[in-house]
């Protein structure tokens, strides 16, 4: 197993002991030295004592998702020792600290397990309890350094600058560093036949979470009301928000606020706020997850019929139920397209990597006040808390924001009378106005039947004439959302579909059924309703595995209620135990449909 | 509820606002509810203090929920945006109106039901948060719309028309208020006008979260012998506390008092308050003694109604956010991110 820039790095640690800044030191070293890398964190729904896991993938090739390999395991929690020793490939190494002895039944022919003391050797060297606790995973990075052939001085100067302010703090860390650095260099031979090498792939590139892609989206998008409702695994993303906004919103010399953000008391009362900041012309938001999404749904139902932009960021966990808050599913695609009783259906945009997170969630304004309808975006966990590589976000300059149909005052001063929901220019969207604006442009929002002209009805054709025109705007929506990104590796009848987090495993997984001569046709969509080129491509092909991150094949569901495409050549490929899914996975069970005869 | 025109009758001589308009002009559609329903007694009292206030038809934002209280914003201000939510769900959507734009003045119609039983939360929230409104509960203890169900302000001992006497013990708003620290608690009855217009127009000049609970009896449901929200009933155990003068901003007050009788406190708007105590012992600025009074006079089987706690110091949701003052929604969304050049060098901590 000697390779270079090709090596999966796991971290067992126990929750709460600062693992997360020594692997974030190690993570960054390896993309200071150019090499591109993944990181995923597998973390409990818990705050202290409960085993955690980081795992860094070193990827030369650049691949985006999670391998299903596991190459060096520093296992630092003796409560998963076993279970961490298990899942080392054959060849591969382990790393623990050997200040206790270990279980003489615990061992593996196949790996190489390395011992170092790394408790002994903080406790020689560091006073106080918090300090060898934090300062023994700091010494890993120091091991893991010496056996991978990570530049020492890049991890210098990444500690420079985290503790620009606090000079002490960078020399105990790099003394921590040093014991584990030297201790590896002198007792095992390093560097490790699996290593790591500087390139040049890293430049212009950036890593960064989708939570904190989307909260920056939002300022940039203008976002003034941000609503919401503490939960896994979307508080991230008002905690970017926030964090972005107190930087760039405050007026330096009032201290005063272009910004509101509101912890509501639930999910029901945060999707209310966001619907009556839009409905006063604010630029709105709310993130939340699964659960939230159940109970905000009577509001999204509202938002629908009442014709309100609203924009929603659902970060998926996995469900039903609590289900596991802190693992990944894209588990809600049917409960969010169809939220709330009654005919509804909704606007869904699908990000794959935190670069779509930040432009999707300034594209789901202007859509959401062009359509004037419920838009959400549906991240995941994966994208959501995971570290990803991507491009250096960019901001155009000549973007205009789309604010939709608002009539203004001098508009509304001209016309005769203004009705709320006419179609006045046969595209399904009708005018609307602001309160404040314009004595003439009042009118009664309201979630009761209505004719077009906005007032109470129990009339059947005046009631069904407003649904039906809910059905062209429907249709102008499939038209301006994002069409979906397709690749045809060669003419061919078989073909993967995915949406979102799904897209890093496909990719790569078509990379190695091309190896094996499989040559397949990839569509990965990035919206619902679906674009007509998506139902072209299932037409154009016999077989269609649809891969996704859920067990009851949701976005098959919708593709065949949306599409009314042929279901018998739609192939469920489902990834749903909470893991992010991984390219192997996607290879294994194409291989296994051909096997059983299916058209590659 | 409103799709029949009311016809627009003006007189000469209607008196006119200091914006020119007259009373009319603060009208809505008709209203659909009972013949003899509270509820449209207080619409009536809402258009008076809107109109004698002078509030711009355009700049007022009528809020609600769902319910017979809920469908009457339909009934005043037809000049005015209205927002009829969700069952129990007007505080979230004011929180929110209110965020965008705090130039408007909101009024919040909700009954016993929207806001003590299902939206209770939402309630006793916007309250914590000091939110910017006229908050009106028109409360008759009874569920209208769907036949006459208690709620959660029945009192006990109360008796439906069909069935067995209430048992449980009713929420009541003032005191519920009063505990959250609301900066403006008042009580009245549908039948009070009197009383009545003045709270309401200090409710809505009030900065902070200002409670009106009027009983607002159901005379479909609850207006007969043996029950507690009856015209009948408050009429007997009606106990007045304070009543309020509101005299506008650069306005002299011209009322005759006695002597002790009158104690003006000013308002932020510049506004004066003129508080007509009928009680002489009763302290409206200390929450204590008002919970203590309003829970012997309660207990006496009496309904205390005025102003019962005014707070003018307390900063609003605004203030405690510390916004700007123009309006969010104002806001020209280039300016409200730092460009291009910044976005590049705000990812130097991503790489």
């Amino acid at each position: 197993m000697a390779t270079v820039n090709d090596v999966v790095i796991k971290i067992g640690t126990v929750n709460g002991t600062g693992s997360a800044s020594a692997n974030g030191l190690l993570r960054k070293s390896i993309f200071r030295m150019g090499v591109p890398v993944v990181g995923k964190n597998y973390f409990p729904s818990n705050i202290q004592g409960l085993p955690t896991w980081y795992e860094i993938r070193v990827t030369g090739d650049g691949y985006q998702s999670r391998s299903n390999r596991v190459d060096v395991m520093v296992a630092m929690n003796a409560q998963t020792y076993a279970r961490d020793m298990a899942d080392v490939e054959p060849g591969g190494w382990l790393i623990y600290d050997s200040t206790w002895p270990r279980s003489q039944l615990l061992n593996r022919e196949d790996i190489t397990v390395i011992g170092i003391p790394f408790s002994r050797l903080c406790n020689e060297n560091f006073d106080g309890a918090r300090a060898r606790i934090l300062m023994k995973n700091i010494a890993y990075v120091g091991a893991v350094a010496a056996l991978l052939d990570i530049d020492l001085d890049i991890i210098t100067t990444l500690l420079e600058e985290t503790f620009a302010a606090k000079a002490h703090l960078i020399e105990s860390n790099m003394q921590a560093i040093r014991l584990g650095y030297d201790y590896a260099k002198e007792n095992v031979s390093c560097p490790l036949p699996m290593r790591v090498e500087a390139m040049d792939e890293t430049s212009g590139s950036i890593i960064i979470d989708g939570n904190t892609a989307a909260g920056l989206g939002c300022m940039y998008a203008g976002a003034t009301v941000g609503a919401w409702y503490p939960i896994t695994p979307s508080t991230s993303l008002m905690d970017a928000f926030r964090s972005f906004c107190s930087r760039y919103r405050v007026d330096p010399q009032s201290g005063k606020r272009t910004y509101a953000i509101i912890q509501a008391e639930d999910e029901l009362a945060a999707i209310g706020m966001v619907l009556g900041a839009a409905w006063n012309g604010a630029r709105s938001f709310t993130p939340t997850s699964g659960p939230g999404i159940s109970l905000m749904s009577e509001f999204i139902g509202f938002a629908y019929y009442a014709e309100i932009p609203t924009v929603i960021f659902n970060v998926q966990r996995t469900g039903p139920s609590t289900g596991m808050p802190t693992r990944t599913q894209q588990c809600d695609i049917i409960s969010c397209a169809y939220a709330s009783h009654g005919d509804t259906k909704h606007v869904l945009l699908f990000p794959a990597d935190p670069s779509e997170c930040f432009h999707t969630a300034v594209s789901a304004f202007d859509l959401a006040e062009r359509l004037q309808t419920p838009v959400m975006v549906m991240s995941d966990l994966d994208i959501g808390m995971n570290d990803w590589m991507i491009p250096e976000l960019e901001w155009d300059e000549s973007y205009v924001p789309d604010r939709g149909k608002v009539l203004g005052a001098a508009e509304l001063e001209e016309m005769d009378k203004f009705y709320r929901y006419l179609d006045v220019d046969g595209d399904g969207i009708p005018y609307r106005t602001l309160p404040g604006v314009h004595p003439k442009g009042s009118y009664f929002t309201r979630g009761s039947g209505h004719t077009k002209l906005g007032a109470y009805t129990e009339d059947s054709a005046a009631y069904q004439d407003v649904v039906d025109r809910l059905l062209v705007k429907w249709e102008t929506a499939r038209g301006l959302l994002p069409k979906p990104d397709i690749r045809y590796a060669k003419f061919n009848k078989a073909a993967l579909i995915t949406i979102g987090s799904g897209d890093g495993a496909c990719k790569e997984a078509l990379d190695r059924l091309a190896e094996q001569n499989i040559g397949l046709n990839y569509c990965r969509i990035k919206a619902f309703p679906f674009a007509a080129e998506v139902r072209e491509f299932i037409e154009q092909h016999d077989v269609v595995y649809v891969v996704e991150q859920n067990r009851d094949a949701q976005l098959r569901t919708l593709l065949i209620n949306d599409l009314e495409a042929d279901q018998t050549k739609l192939v469920r490929l489902l990834h749903y135990n909470g893991m992010p899914i991984n390219a192997g996975f996607v290879v294994d069970r194409v291989l296994e449909e051909i096997a059983k005869g299916r058209a590659a | 509820m409103s799709f029949i025109a009311k016809p627009k009758v003006s007189h000469p001589g209607m008196p006119k606002n200091k914006l020119g308009l007259t009373s009319r002009d603060y009208e809505g559609t008709v209203s659909t509810l009972c013949a003899g329903c509270g509820h449209d007694s207080v619409t009536a009292a809402i258009i008076q203090a809107v109109f004698e206030l002078g509030i711009e038809p355009h700049m007022l934002a009528k809020m609600s929920g769902i319910g017979c209280s809920s469908k009457t914003p339909a009934y005043f201000v037809s000049q005015s945006h209205g927002f009829n939510s969700v069952h129990g769900r007007m505080p979230s959507v004011t929180t929110g109106a209110n965020a965008a734009n705090s130039e408007l003045t909101y009024i919040g119609v909700s009954g016993d039901g929207d806001s003590l039983s299902i939206g209770v939360g939402q309630f006793v929230h916007a309250i914590r948060r000091n939110l910017n409104m006229c908050y009106v509960i028109e409360n008759n203890g009874v569920y209208g719309l769907t036949k006459g169900q208690f709620s959660a302000s029945a009192d006990i001992g109360s008796k439906p028309k069909k069935g067995e006497p209430n048992q449980q013990e009713p929420i009541d708003p003032v005191s519920t208020a009063l505990s959250l620290g609301a900066t403006y608690i008042a009580r009245s009855f549908s039948g009070d006008k009197e009383q009545l217009v003045p709270l309401l127009k200090g409710a809505l000049m009030h900065r902070g979260f200002a409670l009106v609970d009027i009983v607002s009896p159901c005379v479909t449901f609850n207006d007969h012998e043996g029950s507690t929200k009856s015209y009948a009933h408050t009429r007997q155990f009606y106990h007045h506390v304070i009543d309020i003068d509101y005299v506008p901003p650069a306005e002299e007050i011209k009322a005759a008092y006695g002597e002790g009788e009158a104690m003006p406190i000013e308002m932020h708007d510049g506004s004066t308050i003129v508080l007509r105590k009928v009680d002489k012992d009763y302290d409206l600025t200390s929450r204590a003694s008002a919970f203590k009074y309003l829970r012997e006079h309660f207990n006496a089987g009496e309904i205390t109604t005025g102003l019962l706690y005014l707070d003018e110091s307390r900063a609003e949701m605004h203030e405690l956010m510390g916004n700007i003052d123009t309006p969010l929604s104002h806001l020209p969304l280039d300016g409200l991110h730092p460009g291009s050049e910044e976005l590049k060098k705000l990812q130097n901590r991503y790489r």
